[in-house]
């Protein structure tokens, strides 16, 4: 089992570039195992959403 | 002296709808707003002589009621954002016990109406302090990836860095910031989103 630490790497990679089907498959599996990580995931892609909404308002 | 006391007030009193119109749009709160235009019309009264003629009386109180206004906005601000400190966020090593899972009170916890954050001017001051207070090089790549956009193959070439560094970095960055803003921002029950 992946550790939690690890898989905040991959969420975070996931933002910058796909994810091989290996890494994608551990990665689900931890998330559907932890509840931490499933949170941090959404609000690290939040945080990258909210941050495009900035760059589009401000040009 | 009487004579021109007798006007301005006059002046004072068609122009005070406008003024308090004008300064409860900015404060969205009506009491505060009705002081300021009186300290607007106090500071109109003191400084009378200084007004040369040259515009228009109402342009000459809306400008000392501005400055009124950006003071009380600033105040405000100030109060907002040094009340949290950004130093106090984990590490990234503290955020993760030996067996790299959540050490407890570091795991994320829930965000109250996260998705219209954005449109809030003092969560972007929240996010800026945030980022201030990441590492330098680490804070340069995710302004460049985040608030850029730049994709990270040009981060690394236009930074001499490579692929794995860059990655390392965000990922550090982003679990800062998001440790940073829980604590400045989305764990702050009181704000009204």
């Amino acid at each position: 089992m992946m550790s939690c630490k690890r898989a905040t790497e991959q969420m975070s990679q996931k933002l910058d570039a796909p994810l091989s089907l290996l890494e994608k498959m551990s990665l689900g599996a931890h998330l559907m195992m932890c509840g931490k990580c499933s949170r941090c995931q959404k609000q690290l892609e939040q945080l990258h959403r909210v941050c495009q909404k900035r760059s589009e308002t401000s040009t | 002296m009487n004579a021109a006391v007798i006007n301005i007030e006059e002046h004072f009193e068609r122009v005070r709808p406008r003024l308090f119109a004008f300064a409860r749009l900015q404060l969205e709160d009506e009491a505060l707003a009705e002081d300021k235009v009186q300290d607007t019309l106090l500071a109109a009264y003191e400084s009378i002589e200084r007004f040369n003629g040259q515009s228009k009386f109402e342009t000459w109180l809306f400008a000392i009621l501005k400055n009124k206004l950006i003071d009380e906005i600033r105040r405000r601000t100030r109060e907002f954002t040094t009340d949290f400190d950004a130093d106090q966020v984990a590490e990234i090593d503290e955020m993760f016990d030996e067996r790299s899972h959540w050490v407890s009170g570091q795991q994320p916890q829930k965000w109250v109406q996260p998705e219209s954050s954005y449109l809030h001017e003092q969560f972007w001051q929240v996010f800026d302090v945030c980022v201030f207070h990441l590492p330098k090089g680490t804070a340069r790549v995710f302004t460049m990836r985040e608030l850029l956009g730049i994709d990270t193959e040009e981060v690394c070439d236009s930074l001499g860095l490579s692929q794995q560094n860059v990655w390392t970095m965000l990922h550090r960055a982003r679990l800062k910031i998001r440790g940073c803003l829980e604590r400045g921002w989305y764990g702050r029950e009181e704000i009204e989103l």
